[in-house]
């Protein structure tokens, strides 16, 4: 591409330039080191005894460091999110697409845009005053594994949704007309057509707001009512691994500290697990 | 058949609306709890009572210090490493190809584990203490990958020909970038800068961990400090009674946000490209 | 161009401005969430005093400030207890005194509840208010997080582990507890006497329960009748300088005593 066209390489100018882009793409390729790097030092001594971490309690103070219910917690309120939020998501982009009047179309737009830009923390404190009361009133106690589902899939709908109108669109200029012209209604060509052939990139996008939704912390430390059990049902307080860090960072000495850091260790591996999924899907298309 | 149609459209536009319900909810609690407490005097007073009564000056104070830490930081970074990836490397080369997978493996890497990071790095390793120094820099190794995307992107979009022109004119490299790359790009790199801003803007567990809680005046960037998402949290999870702050809080948080999106929108016409 | 180069300017300037009052000395202060708000108070007391020094205060737990003041993080660790026997390599300067107590909505037709009751209630064998002679509806029993002294003193008092806690909120702070139980009139919780009365003076919706026939107050605590107490220490490791010494004499003095007090608890001698 851009290098096809060498410039000279006439100056010392240059080279500096040179050395320093390269010193400035190290830098954060270091970062990502420096990450993996620290976070597994800090959390190596519990790495060493695996069969402890899989248990089920998590008791700090009597050495007891099972994250098995909070990593349980973790995946289930994400593809909760995923569950409330991918065909919400799906079914409105089309309707978005192919069936809103332009106008209203432009102004749900903007509407996405303004939800997209509302910081995670205003969504965790709308959870605690809205949402949270609501499921209370119905079967308490309210902060529970659903209120962290909603709100996860709040958080996740704008972007989303911005990937899955891109993915229609582009499948939509390609196979729509072809498939009009055979004389199928629009719906069975959306549902038969548009929406297999959009999958391949639909894919890496969930796969991202997964990560993205494994991630949040602060929304869902408010909402979820964070004791540490496997939910009996959707309406059980629970504790994710990102919720824990965050709210026993502050208290958390030796071991304690360790077993957070292992918790951080194991979302970094996790997420990087999910990018390259994402990646590989994505390349492979 | 028709009748069909309709009527489909018809129920995924309700489903539209219901969608539409939460973030209104959201916008009517921040507004209607929020507005009563802000004016003037709660954007510039000290806090008082944990943040029940007074203000948010200092907050706001910090809130931009950090900001300017994380952006002085991951600017001069970001845009080098990505004239670099866009200049100086061959695209299926294996440097470019490791550089890549690193930037979306830093991208995937959550905020929280950023907080780990920076306070393992900047907190205990370095002795900076819970200060805005070391809560900018961990928020400029969380921002990076998104700022350097951007800035690929800008630079990306430069055509061909300007390049070809400019070999033809055998303009040096450094020429090039100062000439003609940049004040191409600026605008794209103008519209990652605010973005990046915005997704530091939005930040609290990484803050939590390593600029702490203080609610006073900043005197020095080794002060702790907290900002406006913190802020938002510890008055709605913490204080009894702190409801109505936060919610202005928020709505003065909101209105940040707003501004940094519209101008993204507005200089790079590219809303919503921070998607990770 | 001359714009943007001011604009330049300006940050540059801004930046260096931050940076600039390094001859302040800071001392920090880390630990219990229960004596952090009085000793934001006391601090920024002092500071008018001692306009060179600035103070600040990082809500934690008791065990994370007896680490801080140990790693040197911290001057100053706050703990809401006493010292353990393998922590006396610290320094203990008592504050005040406190003591925790059981809390739940103003709106609870409850007065008082017995030892057995709370044993019952937080090991899962009673769970509705209509077996306590309130009106019916499931109990949300609130819990502290690992770390908190308030949490170790409440299983210690109780005779309770902690596996056997079966909670349907999880907390850290105390005024995330006393926020829990105002936002919810089936909630019960435990925090610290000082916290909760200086709340309810605050207007929040929470009432202090009676333990065991003990009314939950400053006073009862200060008659020595209320069974579940402690008190608030500030630890330094070594021996410190020459102005966090004088905040420890500071804050351990009578110029204090009515912060102490409103704070709703009970000033050492």
């Amino acid at each position: 591409m851009s290098i096809s066209t060498p410039l000279s390489l006439r100056s010392n100018l240059d080279w500096l330039l040179r050395a320093a882009s390269l010193g400035c793409a190290l830098t954060a390729a270091v970062v990502l080191l420096l990450i993996l790097l620290f976070l597994t030092q800090a959390s190596w001594p519990l790495l060493q005894q695996p069969a402890s971490l899989l248990g089920a309690s998590w008791q700090p103070a009597n050495g007891l460091f099972g994250l098995q219910a909070m990593l349980g917690a973790s995946l289930l309120s994400s593809l909760l999110a995923l569950l409330l939020a991918v065909p919400a998501g799906l079914l409105v982009s089309i309707w978005l697409i192919f069936y809103a009047p332009a106008a209203v179309a432009r102004v749900y737009g903007a509407m996405l845009g303004l939800m997209a830009s509302i910081p995670s923390v205003v969504y965790g404190l709308w959870g605690l005053v809205v949402l949270v009361p609501l499921l209370g009133a119905w079967l308490p106690p309210g902060a529970s594994l659903l209120a962290a589902g909603i709100v996860l899939a709040l958080m996740i709908l704008p972007l989303l949704m911005v990937q899955a109108d891109v993915a229609l669109r582009e499948s939509a200029r390609r196979h729509l007309p072809a498939a009009l012209c055979l004389g199928v209604s629009p719906w069975s060509a959306i549902r038969r057509v548009l929406l297999p052939a959009a999958w391949p990139r639909l894919w890496p996008a969930i796969l991202l707001q997964l990560g993205r939704a494994l991630g949040e912390t602060m929304a869902v430390l408010m909402v979820a009512g964070n004791v540490v059990q496997w939910p009996g049902s959707p309406f059980a307080p629970v504790r994710t691994l990102t919720a824990n860090i965050a709210l026993e960072m502050s208290y958390a000495t030796g071991p304690h500290l360790q077993a957070l850091y292992l918790s951080g260790w194991l979302l970094l591996v996790l997420a990087l697990l999910l990018m390259a999924l994402a990646r590989l899907y994505g390349s492979r298309t | 058949m028709n009748r069909r149609e309709a009527w489909r459209a018809r129920a995924l536009g309700l489903l539209a609306l219901v969608l539409m319900l939460a973030p209104l909810s959201l916008l009517w609690t921040v507004f209607g709890d929020g507005i009563g407490v802000l004016d003037w005097q709660f954007l510039l007073a000290e806090p008082e009572q944990a943040g029940r009564s007074g203000g948010i000056g200092p907050i706001i104070v910090s809130t931009a210090l950090v900001l300017l830490i994380c952006m002085s930081l991951a600017v001069p970074l970001g845009l080098g490493t990505a004239l670099f990836l866009v200049e100086q490397v061959r695209p299926e080369g294996r440097l470019n190809l490791t550089l890549q997978w690193a930037l979306d493996g830093l991208g995937a890497v959550p905020s929280v584990v950023f907080g780990l990071f920076g306070y393992r790095l900047f907190v205990v390793e370095l002795g900076w203490g819970y200060s805005l120094l070391a809560g900018g820099c961990t928020l400029a190794c969380m921002v990076l990958p998104l700022f350097i995307r951007g800035c690929e992107q800008a630079l990306r979009d430069c055509p061909q020909s300007y390049r070809q022109a400019a070999a033809s004119l055998a303009i040096s490299r450094v020429g090039y970038l100062r000439r003609i790359l940049l004040p191409f790009a600026a605008p794209g790199i103008a519209a990652a800068l605010v973005l990046s801003a915005g997704r530091a803007l939005a930040e609290t567990a990484v803050l939590l961990f390593t600029a702490g809680y203080v609610m006073r005046w900043p005197e020095s960037l080794f002060d702790s400090g907290r900002t406006l998402a913190v802020h938002i949290y510890d008055l709605a999870m913490n204080v009894s009674g702190g409801s109505p702050a936060s919610a202005a809080t928020a709505l003065v948080l909101l209105g940040f946000a707003l501004v940094i999106q519209l101008l993204a929108w507005q200089i790079g016409k590219r809303p919503l490209s921070f998607a990770r | 161009m001359i714009s943007r180069n001011l604009i330049a300017l300006a940050c540059t300037t801004l930046l260096l401005s931050a940076c600039a009052p390094q001859d302040k000395q800071t001392i920090t202060l880390s630990g219990s969430s229960t004596i952090a708000p009085l000793m934001v108070e006391i601090g920024k007391r002092f500071e008018t005093q001692h306009p060179d020094v600035r103070v600040d205060v990082q809500a934690g737990g008791t065990s994370r400030g007896i680490q801080d003041a140990r790693s040197g993080l911290a001057a100053i660790g706050m703990a809401s207890r006493s010292l353990h026997a393998d922590e006396r390599d610290l320094v203990p300067y008592t504050i005040a005194q406190d003591g925790i107590a059981m809390i739940v909505h103003a709106s609870n037709p409850l007065d008082g509840i017995s030892s057995e009751q709370v044993v019952a209630l937080y090991t899962g064998k009673l769970s509705d208010w209509s077996d306590l002679g309130g009106a019916a509806g499931q109990v949300v029993k609130v819990h502290k997080a690992e770390g908190h002294s308030t949490l170790e003193l409440f299983l210690q008092h109780f005779g309770l582990d902690n596996a056997e806690v079966h909670p349907d909120l999880v907390i850290g702070d105390n005024q995330q507890g006393i926020k829990s139980v105002a936002g919810n009139p089936l909630a019960i919780g435990y925090v610290s006497i000082g916290s909760a009365e200086y709340e309810v003076k605050l207007g929040a919706p929470i009432k202090l329960l009676a333990l065991d026939g003990q009314a939950a107050s400053t006073a009862a605590l200060l008659a020595g009748q209320y069974p579940l107490s402690r008190e608030l220490n500030l630890v330094v490791n070594g021996e410190p300088d020459a102005n966090t010494r004088a905040l420890l004499a500071f804050a351990q003095s009578s110029e204090v005593a009515d912060l102490v007090d409103q704070h709703a608890f009970i000033p050492a001698l």
